[in-house]
């Protein structure tokens, strides 16, 4: 076994995502089959090789760096336009803090 | 006219010579798109009043005498993962059931100001993640060709509507062969161009260092039209990039006489045989037209499987994580505090295919994992993408299957992700490398199912890429 069930519920945590029991076996079978696969990858010896985090051209340093120049915004209004709840320009959500 | 086979040359010719307007071409195009579209639930929803106030302006700009554009009148339609203002983006997910975009997306905004008319949004896999669009929350897309089949996923919407005939041409996003799998499984053009060709701004982010916007059409012509209106650099992406954009359609019309097209021996090992005796046969006509056709090995090809499902879900789980029910439309009822609202949120909004890649996402960038999945993974990107640029410094293009197989029925592989993700083996490798890659039909199975052919070319030689497509299509017809 590449993952528990404890696992599967220790990574849910950390990814904020609430799953049902059905769910949590489910995803150890599934998350254990592919783990399973990715170790393939042992097989080679990647010393020295660097990582690769992103495509990138021959640019110069600085090509994808834009003159700082004022913009006008979205603005708040449009920004919240799509809130599940907003009030005054700002979005809400419930309790936080508790005094 | 035939609506439903209509392609942009005729829709050209059709304006000037005046056998029908922009906006008659708009109202029958939105007409036979509302009719056909329940048999393949491809479009999600059509957007007439923006096709026809675009089709009045093409309309006026010919009236007056003016350039009316590449697309002028042309009928586009956009995956739902591509932000349109004003007009709802769900991105095939219920979590943004009512999402209106305050802006659009740079290669939006580009169609239509080349005269292209949106019609509508497609259907897609959630969040682009799939390879059948079974992953929608708002149903599987069928394939046109067989209604019982999976018209390939994720741009599963983008490739039926065009094989359909709703739409001439459409936008689609390929991260791991979404491009180019449902072009192969549907009998249409896809073509995924270099990483950075088209702006990603406003392509709703899955997977950042792998995602590209790209064209389909029913024939090269049309899908290098709408990729040549909507490439170059946008300030508005950072990773877009500066190389000019070549004139595409005076290069695919270049001889292909002494190119050299490798083959990669990695990718014609357990393939379905009629799909390879498709390929070969196409690889003999270009071979007929000139072409010396040698065997080449990118030797890393096996573990790209791997290495993409560990990049791809460690950027999903990042990209994902804005969805919490603050600023994106769906907020569960449950949940007292802020953390449990969000975690209540998603667990109800994301569908299965979605919180497993949130939950390997997480699982490979934790701490203890990070160093023997993450980094690991990108260090065997590195050398796959070292495989492609050896061989390329022997050939001009590489040529293999796009799926190892045509398109499965419905239901097929829903029980077995693993048996899922090994359906993008061929494609994979070209997302992980950044090069330009196409999908070309190639011919259809015994039993009528279309196959497609993979055109692989360098960083930035789409001519090359474009210049045999447009040969052996030429060659065909």
């Amino acid at each position: 076994m590449k993952i528990t069930e404890k696992e599967v519920r220790y990574v849910a945590n950390l990814a904020n995502l609430e799953l049902s029991e059905e769910e949590i076996a489910r995803m150890a079978h599934d998350m254990d089959e592919i783990l399973t696969h990715m170790d393939k990858l042992n097989e080679l010896d990647t010393s020295g090789v660097e990582p690769m985090a992103q495509v990138l051209y021959e640019a110069e340093e600085t090509a994808t760096l834009r003159a700082d120049e004022e913009r006008p915004g979205l603005g708040s209004e449009k920004a919240v336009a799509n809130a599940a709840n907003s009030g005054a320009g700002f979005f809400k959500v419930p309790l936080v803090i508790e005094r | 006219m035939d609506i439903a086979k209509l392609t942009i040359g005729e829709i050209r010719s059709g304006l000037k010579a005046k056998r029908f307007s922009a906006k008659e071409l708009a109202g029958q195009a939105l007409q036979f798109a509302e009719a056909e579209n329940p048999k393949t639930n491809a479009y999600l929803r059509l957007c007439p009043e923006r096709a026809m106030q675009a089709a009045e302006k093409v309309d006026a700009a010919i009236a007056e005498g003016k350039g009316a554009g590449l697309l002028a009148g042309v009928p586009v339609a956009v995956k739902d993962v591509i932000l349109t203002e004003g007009l709802v983006s769900t991105c095939g997910s219920k979590l943004l059931e009512r999402y209106v975009p305050p802006y659009n997306a740079t290669a939006v905004e580009r169609l239509e100001a080349a005269g292209g008319l949106v019609l509508g949004k497609t259907n897609c896999d959630e969040f682009a993640m799939g390879s059948s669009n079974e992953n929608s929350a708002y149903g599987p897309v069928r394939n046109p060709v067989d209604l019982e089949r999976v018209p390939g996923g994720s741009s599963g919407g983008p490739a039926a509507v065009v094989a359909q005939g709703t739409a001439v041409v459409s936008l689609g996003s390929d991260t791991g062969g979404s491009i180019r799998q449902p072009a192969s499984f549907c009998g249409v053009v896809g073509v995924t161009p270099t990483y950075g060709r088209v702006s990603r701004y406003g392509l709703v982010a899955f997977a950042s260092s792998l995602d590209h916007i790209g064209p389909f059409g029913r024939n090269v012509e049309d899908a290098a039209l709408l990729l040549q209106v909507t490439a170059g650099r946008d300030p508005m992406d950072s990773t877009s990039a500066f190389a000019p954009v070549p004139d595409y359609l005076a290069e695919m019309e270049k001889p292909v006489k002494g190119m050299k097209i490798g083959l990669p021996k990695e990718y014609f090992a357990g393939l379905a045989r009629e799909t390879g005796d498709l390929v070969m046969a196409a690889v003999d006509q270009l071979k007929k037209l000139g072409c010396e056709v040698v065997e080449v090995s990118l030797p890393h090809t096996d573990y790209a499987i791997s290495c993409y499902y560990i990049i791809c879900t460690a950027e999903a789980s990042s990209n994902l994580a804005r969805y919490d029910g603050v600023r994106y439309t769906t907020r569960s009822e449950k949940g007292e505090t802020l953390i449990d609202m969000y975690r209540a949120t998603r667990g109800e909004g994301f569908g299965a295919e979605c919180k497993r890649r949130i939950m390997l996402g997480t699982y490979v960038l934790s701490a203890g994992y990070y160093d023997a999945y993450y980094l690991k993974a990108q260090r065997v990107r590195n050398l796959i993408a070292r495989d492609f640029s050896q061989a390329f410094e022997k050939v001009d293009a590489l040529i293999t299957p796009v799926s190892p197989f045509p398109a499965f029925k419905l239901g097929e592989k829903m029980a077995d992700p693993m048996e899922m993700y090994l359906s993008d083996i061929y494609t994979i490798t070209g997302d992980l490398a950044g090069i330009p890659c196409m999908s070309v039909p190639c011919g259809v199975t015994g039993t009528g199912l279309p196959v497609g052919m993979q055109i692989l070319a360098n960083h930035f030689a789409e001519p090359t890429m474009f210049r045999l497509a447009r040969a052996y299509e030429r060659a065909v017809q």
